[in-house]
């Protein structure tokens, strides 16, 4: 028997999970206590088998009123994709405007994500 | 300066989180809102927040900063808020006449309502007395991420960060991502001051450690940080001797408070609690100034964007019942609400007698698992709330209802 005390990160609650499992963690063999919510028990077995994080970072944006776009991927994408995420952004420019929700790159570092604008940068009036 | 004072209902102080949803509450309620921002941006400090975790409460989905900003934007805007962005308040009187400044123009503003929404910012070096050389390369943790966020600039490549409070945090990760080299984060207190999803997700992902009941005690370089010496504190929060250790690094991050920004509000006269260093405001968010009224980080400091706004929005709703003449003008005899065992602080400090309901929100003084809180009055329960975990960094809310209406001097809030 595994037993592990992991944070859960879904919301500010930060309710402490206790998953217990034999064997490889599973959907059907892990048991979670701790959670105040239904998706406490979903994110213990994704975080047992497959963890997953949102990146959020920013891009260069040219002729914009800033130099920077904020942006994010559009859903959290495994854990060890984050720095080969990050790096693929790394020359990425977009020419302003942008809007929240504009797509700057797809399928970023295989993940089959696409990363989107998360602040509104206009030209200057 | 023009010879004639501007007029609206609702002037609202600050543009961020608390200000625009104080500013959409009164439009709502049917005031004419003027809403004065010192930034060219509205949305305050969320704009530099590029993470998310922002809105789950407030638009029931996960959302970054900016995202959260442009929301409260839009719905400010959208109830007829007029802005004033790149104006600074240089006076506010008690009687609700304002002087502002914006390039170019200097006017007066003037309203039956004026609502403080000017958020809080970040304690310094200065402020801790940190032996040493003073070098480049010590900056507090909000100014990194507006650098590394809004400027596109790289603040170093070996990191220290002094205090484990969420922006620190915050910035521990974002940082690694960005290449650096975070070396650890050094906490004075026994126990962290960030939310504990923080600690997951920006420390123990990336193995940053974490010193807790440690400081900083010497700073040292010349031009630039070279290292920062480290002692075991103890629980008076003075250092061990013996205990030293040096922790070479190019950068110092300091995370270790945040001050409410009441300059203004003391020079209308504005009292202010020595706990929270905001206001001290009734069930109204009023301050004891009358017709002005405090909400947001400039009230206490939130450990979240969402409870600012909602405070904000309730704080809105009442400045605009003031202004249109719907609720009392005066200062109701109050019941002084208290922080008693385990809770270090509790705002409002005060309802008006005869009010039927008021949520309290506090902060308890210690780490603990279940507790019950309460509020009480002579021996008689008005709200409780088992609280599976306490802790300093989460600030607790709880409605306290009394059907028919409070007739007490004093509620006490404490843990049982």
């Amino acid at each position: 028997m595994t037993t592990r005390r992991v944070t859960c990160i879904l919301c500010p609650n930060g309710c402490e999970l206790t998953i217990r499992y034999s064997g490889e963690p599973t959907a059907e063999s892990i048991s979670v206590e701790g959670n105040t919510c239904p998706k406490g028990i979903d994110y213990a077995v994704e975080e047992m088998t497959a963890p997953k994080r949102t990146l959020t970072t920013s891009i260069l944006v040219r002729g914009g009123t800033q130099p920077l776009a904020s942006v994010k991927t559009a859903c959290p994408i495994p854990r060890e994709t984050l720095f080969d995420a990050r790096r693929a952004l790394r020359g990425v420019v977009v020419d302003a405007p942008v809007a929240i929700g504009d797509v700057v790159a797809s399928d970023v570092a295989g993940t089959g994500v696409d990363v989107v604008v998360t602040r509104p940068v206009p030209r200057p009036s | 300066m023009s010879p004639r004072a501007r007029e609206a209902d609702v002037v609202v102080i600050g543009g961020g989180p608390a200000g625009l949803a104080a500013a959409a509450s009164a439009a709502d309620a049917g005031a004419k809102v003027v809403l004065v921002d010192r930034n060219r941006e509205l949305g305050g400090i969320l704009n530099q927040c590029i993470h998310d975790g922002f809105g789950l409460h407030a638009f029931g989905e996960v959302l970054t900063g900016p995202e959260f900003a442009a929301r409260c934007i839009d719905r400010a805007l959208g109830a007829g808020v007029e802005a004033h962005p790149d104006t600074m308040v240089a006076e506010l009187a008690p009687s609700r006449e304002l002087v502002c400044t914006t390039p170019g123009e200097r006017y007066r503003l003037r309203a039956p309502s004026v609502v403080l929404a000017m958020g809080c910012r970040e304690r310094t070096r200065g402020m801790l007395r940190i032996p040493g050389t003073r070098p480049a390369g010590v900056y507090t943790a909000g100014t990194a991420q507006w650098l590394t966020n809004m400027r596109n600039l790289r603040v170093g490549e070996r990191i220290l960060i002094l205090g484990s409070g969420d922006i620190g945090l915050i910035m521990a990760r974002r940082l690694t991502w960005e290449g650096a080299e975070v070396v650890g984060v050094v906490e004075v207190l026994p126990y962290p001051s960030g939310l504990p999803r923080n600690i997951t997700q920006c420390l123990e992902d990336y193995g940053i450690p974490l010193h807790l009941s440690h400081s900083a005690t010497c700073i040292h370089g010349r031009e630039r940080l070279e290292s920062v010496t480290i002692a075991r504190f103890d629980e008076n929060r003075q250092p061990i001797p013996g205990t030293e250790f040096d922790v070479a690094c190019d950068t110092l991050l300091l995370s270790v408070g945040l001050i409410p920004e009441n300059e203004l509000s003391r020079r209308a006269g504005v009292r202010l609690d020595a706990t929270t260093s905001g206001a001290s405001v009734d069930g109204r968010y009023m301050t004891n100034v009358p017709g002005i009224f405090s909400c947001g980080n400039v009230l206490h400091i939130h450990d979240l964007a969402d409870w600012a706004a909602d405070e904000g929005a309730r704080a809105g709703a009442q400045a605009a019942a003031y202004a249109l003449g719907e609720t009392s003008q005066e200062k109701d005899e109050s019941v002084r609400i208290e922080p008693g065992d385990g809770v270090r602080y509790v705002v409002p400090q005060t309802v008006s007698k005869g009010s039927e309901e008021v949520l309290v929100s506090f902060r308890v003084a210690a780490p603990d698992e279940d507790r019950t809180a309460e509020v009480v009055a002579d021996g008689r329960v008005f709200a409780s709330q088992t609280l599976r975990r306490a802790h300093p960094a989460e600030m607790v809310q709880m409605k306290v209802a009394c059907a028919d209406g409070f007739d007490v001097d004093r509620l006490e809030v404490r843990l049982k």
